[in-house]
């Protein structure tokens, strides 16, 4: 069955409080390489017969995520 | 008149809310979320609490129910619509009111009597107020922090869309203090702090919440 990944993140000019205090806590273990921390949302969607893109971006952009506040990203299978 | 009050599954505060409507001389009508009938009521109340867990986003599934396809309708119609705390979050959610309420920047739950100043006195929800007026009641929440794009909140603050605006401090971290947004109408009125905990000096900080459901009783007989 086809599975079809949305990748929800907050978009660029909306902070991200818990991005932060992850960051927070990586600098308390050491790793001071990592200098910024966005958190999102990751959904594995299973679908019957072959995904139709249009219909899974509105799923994405209605449903999945605020499109106020957040950008989606679309992982259709190509074959 | 008769005023509606939204039951989802997770709502808090539908029977505080009945309860102000009921004071402030109006007769609370009980609606459940999967329903498709609005009772004949004249306005609606959303409810605080946490419908649906908060999956998803704060709102996100409440405000995809079927009785909120009545609502909307019935709303852009001018019908009054006030939420509260998870009901403001429905509002935005189900595209009545503009922006977004996001985890609060502190990260942490916050429950305490909260200051607001009232910057609409002339919404539906607002008319029993003067503009510039200050009130207290409680705020209580973890996602409250009101966000959007600078643009936008741009327009929202040239449209004049700020109802409710937090003072003495701002207990989320939301934007330019903004506690609460009506839509260009001035029908649906949405705001974090909860009005319907202060409509009794025994059970709340005072009365200051009151006004909220009072007010509205003249918005129907005007419309």
């Amino acid at each position: 069955m086809p599975r079809v990944v949305v990748d929800v993140v907050l978009k660029p000019e909306i902070s991200d409080p818990q991005g932060q205090a992850v960051l927070g806590a990586l600098g308390r273990l050491g790793h001071d390489s990592v200098t910024s921390v966005r958190q999102g949302k990751h959904f594995v969607l299973e679908v019957d017969g072959t995904p139709d893109e249009a219909e899974l971006r509105q799923i994405a952009e209605t449903l999945l995520a605020n499109p106020v506040i957040e950008d989606v990203e679309l992982h259709i299978p190509k074959d | 008149m008769r005023i509606g009050v939204i039951t989802f599954p997770g709502s808090l505060d539908d029977v505080d809310a009945a309860r102000a409507v009921r004071l402030a001389g109006a007769e609370p009508v009980a609606l459940w979320h999967a329903e498709h009938d609005l009772k004949d009521v004249e306005a609606v109340v959303l409810p605080g609490g946490f419908s649906y867990g908060d999956y998803l986003r704060a709102g996100a599934i409440a405000a995809r129910a079927p009785m909120m396809r009545d609502v909307v309708d019935r709303a852009r119609q001018g019908m009054p619509v006030l939420g509260i705390c998870n009901g403001f979050q429905v509002l935005c959610e189900a595209g009545l009111l503009p922006g977004a309420l996001t985890r609060n920047g502190h990260l942490h739950f916050r429950n305490r009597d909260q200051a607001l100043r009232i910057e609409r006195a002339d919404t539906a929800w607002t008319s029993d107020y003067e503009a510039g007026q200050q009130i207290v009641v409680p705020v209580k929440n973890g996602e409250g922090r009101y966000v959007a794009a600078d643009a936008d909140l741009d327009r929202i603050e040239g449209e004049g869309r700020v109802v409710v605006r937090y003072v003495e401090g701002n207990p989320n971290g939301s934007m330019r203090d903004i506690a609460g947004v009506t839509s260009a109408d001035g029908r649906v009125v949405g705001l974090m702090p909860h009005p319907e905990h202060a409509v009794e000096d025994l059970t709340g900080p005072g009365t200051d919440g009151l006004g909220f459901f009072t007010s509205v009783l003249k918005a129907v007989v005007a419309a």
